[in-house]
């Protein structure tokens, strides 16, 4: 059983395994579950998240009227073709905003590793494959890499924006998705860690203050710029690029800063975007109506 | 390691907004409804923490009942609960704690009918993942992640190996179990998570066994 990336991709090399293949194995010896069991779970969750962005790209909004409509916006301006950064990188971005929106109309989605930061592994997943061209299971694949570094931080430091903040919920879900999109694009599972540690290095510090307390704003643009930081920091890794900071290390910083949070900046609502005045007028707007009929 | 499946990670299929505040909320009323055995009638809701502040933007509140109705985190059913519940006249209210809880998402809920009440301290630790951390006054660790069954019994000889030779009996192993007390002699309670699912045949033998007060299963 792999505790940390180094020890992860130690495995990876000497078994000369794919990072996905270490997990699923692992998966196996721990739960006692076949391997078609595990398989058929995760494309279950695939299949979530296909729904999941195809409902967002449709239009949606949530009950509060905060957010919605952005993956739509995003679509239709890729498809004007006058973009100044690149189609792969502003698809994740439509597709990442396409799930949480739809997380944020209380509709189903998969978390990644948690709801708030849902959109970044999928949006990321479902842009690139346009050009990987991946199979069916190497896209089920994607999703044990992502689980695999998921698994390292939940278990090192935490994926809760209440006890990290954001860097550990959609930091997180960025360092996840890059490792993944690495392997997929045929990087080495070192590749794969190198991806994850720049990522998440320059998600480091980053609060959790939703506006309201709702998982809307700042959240749903959050997850349009993880999967931006994946989309770069995986191309970075792929040219070579290293980490002057292991990755494990890394994770080691992005807990201890979240220990070191002050609580308004911790999902409570109270600091933050969530403390401007345009914060605390929606806010109070908002709480004076019902939330929780569609 | 807390976190022992990759399903942890790329998990749950949930209804939104949040996981640690909507799905894990939703588990930790359901772990509350199946301790119970059946659908209470009346429950009191202490949210302390993040819980506090947030569970109105989070749907906090309609998850814990979702959950009390025995509904799933995925169940889009979730989002209508608080109705459900009134229409069931099931009445419920919340509680806004100030006191600083050892975890921000910290719920109490007392749940209970004409018959009994439940007490239950559950965490929501991230991801939809919960552990229940107290128990009727009793202070546990239960993942909520494996079957498990619960022993409410009299602190007396035999009471623990009586329960452990018939889950040997039925082949069922023990992935972890905690033992606790209040005082010596007095109620205790035992918190046993197995691999398998635990049939109805091994509650009844276990609620025969002298010393047995009350046994319940939570179900993965």
């Amino acid at each position: 059983m792999f505790r940390n990336v180094a020890e992860l991709v130690e495995m990876a090399e000497t078994q000369q395994k794919k990072i996905s293949t270490i997990m699923i194995e692992q998966e196996i010896e721990i739960t006692g579950r076949t391997r078609e069991q595990i398989m058929k779970q995760m494309e279950t969750n695939l299949e979530v998240m296909e729904k999941a962005v195809e409902r967002g790209l449709e239009g949606v909004k949530s009950v509060s009227g905060l957010t919605g409509g952005d993956a739509v916006l995003m679509q239709e301006y890729i498809k004007k073709g006058n973009f100044l950064s690149g189609e792969v990188l502003l698809d994740a971005v439509s597709k990442a905003v396409a799930t949480n929106e739809v997380n944020a109309a209380m509709g189903t989605i998969c978390a990644t590793p948690t709801a708030g930061s849902a959109g970044v592994v999928p949006g990321t997943l479902f842009a690139v494959q346009k050009k990987l061209k991946p199979s069916h299971e190497q896209k089920i694949e994607f999703l044990f890499t992502s689980g695999a570094f998921g698994f390292v931080v939940a278990n090192n430091a935490s994926i809760s924006g209440a006890a990290g903040g954001c860097q550990a919920e959609v930091g997180s879900a960025a360092g996840m998705a890059a490792a993944a999109i690495v392997e997929m694009a045929g990087g080495t599972p070192a590749q794969c860690a190198e991806a994850m540690a720049i990522t998440l290095k320059n998600m480091l510090g980053l609060v959790c203050d939703p506006v309201a307390g709702l998982v809307e704003v700042p959240c749903v643009k959050r997850n349009a710029m993880g999967a931006a930081n994946a989309m770069v920091a995986a191309d970075m890794a792929l040219a070579g690029i290293k980490s002057r900071i292991p990755c494990d290390e890394v994770i080691s910083a992005m807990f201890k800063i979240g220990q070191s949070m002050p609580s308004a900046l911790r999902e409570t609502g109270e600091g933050g975007l969530a403390d401007t005045p345009t914060g605390r007028a929606l806010a109070a707007k908002i709480f004076g109506m019902p939330l929780t009929q569609e | 390691m807390k976190y022992k499946s990759v399903f942890d990670i790329i998990g749950p299929v949930m209804i939104g907004p949040s996981s640690s505040h909507t799905a894990g909320a939703a588990r930790i009323g359901r772990v509350a409804r199946n301790l119970f055995g059946r659908e209470p009638e009346w429950a009191e809701i202490y949210l302390y923490g993040s819980f506090a502040k947030t569970y109105k933007g989070h749907g906090t509140d309609v998850a814990l009942v979702g959950g009390l109705l025995d509904f799933d985190t995925f169940d889009e059913r979730i989002k209508q609960s608080l109705n459900l519940a009134a229409l069931k006249k099931m009445k419920i209210s919340f509680h806004e704690e100030e006191a600083v809880p050892d975890h921000p998402n910290t719920a109490k809920l007392v749940i209970g009918d004409s018959k009994g009440e439940l007490e239950l301290v559950g965490i929501s630790i991230g991801g939809g993942k919960i552990e229940i951390t107290e128990l009727n006054g009793f202070k546990l660790r239960l993942s909520g992640h494996h079957p498990a069954i619960l022993v409410v019994h009299d602190d007396r000889f035999g009471a623990i190996a009586n329960v452990a030779n018939i889950l040997s009996k039925h082949e069922m192993n023990i992935g972890h179990m905690e033992v606790s007390r209040k005082e010596k002699g007095k109620m205790a309670l035992m918190v046993i998570e197995v691999d398998q699912n635990i049939d109805d045949a091994v509650i009844t033998e276990i609620e025969g066994l002298p010393y047995i007060t009350q046994v319940a299963r939570i179900v993965d």
